[in-house]
């Protein structure tokens, strides 16, 4: 499966919650398909996209949040695993598009074309919820079944370690910030739901 | 242990005067008491990280959510995590509240925390972070708020140097 076919198929699903994806191919894959105030692109700080995923779905529980990682990505931070696993919460999917490679400097293959199953590090880390897609009916199929299910979920997707199109994104990165921060502000001052800090786990 | 439990109590009222909601931390011996009273803080949000360059992250998701958020580690998690400092915090104009533990300094007995110490502050000014002393008990709260007023107004990250002198009464 490619990431852009991957993506196209749950655009529905991610164009109406907040997105944090990596950078690089992921990045510009997401913005190619159509861009929108609710998707942020962490175009550096590798691995901390789960992070920011995280500390956002804990400060707004009632909006679904979903992350894009990826293989390189996530062996920065393999932490990450268990801290999510620790406070489950149950309005952060976790895809992680596994290309087993650092695609976007030239295509180094990870410890994940060696045998990492990242799948299997999630189990083990504690994440309550796991499950792999092959194909891009799996991987549809996955989302929209996790999106249901309201459970902290790492969905491994393999993909090819094809380039996008282009790398190019029309859009600054402080505009991506500001634009988003506002977005989500919004959506604070329109639900109706109890405060944000409500402790969880 | 001589961790000031009297101390940290003020640290801790200083940062719900500060309405922070979320704390993203890792223990260390002096953050101890600071850590359970989150802990027991129903009002809180208490992330234990594994790494205290998850804890970046995390308190940058927050304020994009507009949350209030502070980071307790010990000054070698600063170190730790100087790179989504850089490239996240400073590159996005994400206010961060940093909570630091000023360990290997002086009166510092632990051999390993003294390379640490030594270059803490180097490293602060380098990086062009405004750097605050926690050091007299009766001006915590004022301290405290004044660097998240900075922060919130700038848009960067301040750290918050918590001493010797303040955090640890020798018996």
């Amino acid at each position: 499966m490619k990431t852009s076919d991957a993506l196209r198929a749950i655009y529905p699903e991610l164009e109406r919650r907040i997105v944090v994806t990596i950078m690089g191919a992921t990045a510009s894959e997401l913005y190619a398909l159509g861009h929108r105030p609710n998707f942020f692109y962490l175009e550096h700080a590798m691995g901390l996209a789960s992070s920011m995923g995280l500390g956002i779905a804990l400060s707004m529980p009632e909006q679904q949040v979903i992350v894009l990682d990826g293989d390189g990505s996530l062996l920065m931070n393999l932490g990450t695993l268990s801290t999510m696993a620790r406070y489950k919460p149950g309005n952060l999917l976790h895809i992680v598009l596994d290309n087993e490679s650092l695609l976007s400097v030239g295509g180094f293959p990870t410890a994940t074309a060696t045998g990492t199953d990242l799948a299997g590090v999630a189990r083990a880390a504690g994440i309550p919820r796991v499950t792999e897609a092959r194909t891009v009916p799996e991987f549809q199929k996955a989302v929209s079944d996790t999106l249901r299910a309201r459970m902290l979920t790492t969905i491994v997707a393999k993909v090819e370690a094809v380039p996008p199109a282009s790398y190019y994104m029309d859009l600054t990165l402080l505009e991506n910030r500001f634009q988003f921060w506002r977005h989500l502000q919004s959506l604070r001052h329109s639900s109706p739901s109890p405060p944000a800090a409500e402790r969880v786990g | 242990m001589p961790v000031s439990i009297t101390n940290s109590k003020l640290i801790y009222d200083g940062l719900k005067a500060c309405d922070v909601r979320l704390i993203a931390a890792l223990p260390e011996t002096w953050l101890v008491h600071l850590i359970r009273m989150a802990d027991e803080d129903r009002a809180m949000t208490l992330v234990r990280v594994a790494r205290e360059e998850e804890a970046i992250g995390i308190a940058a998701g927050a304020h994009l959510a507009g949350v209030n958020a502070a980071l307790l580690m010990q000054n070698h998690g600063f170190l730790a995590a100087i790179n989504p400092v850089v490239s996240l915090a400073f590159l996005y104009k994400i206010p961060l509240l940093m909570l630091i533990s000023y360990r290997g300094h002086v009166g510092e007995k632990d051999p390993w925390q003294t390379q640490g110490g030594l270059v803490t502050e180097p490293l602060l000014r380098a990086l062009n972070i405004p750097t605050w002393q926690l050091s007299a008990a009766h001006d915590v709260a004022r301290q405290l708020k004044d660097a998240q007023t900075l922060a919130h107004a700038s848009l960067t990250p301040v750290a918050v140097l918590l001493t010797r002198d303040l955090m640890w009464e020798d018996g």
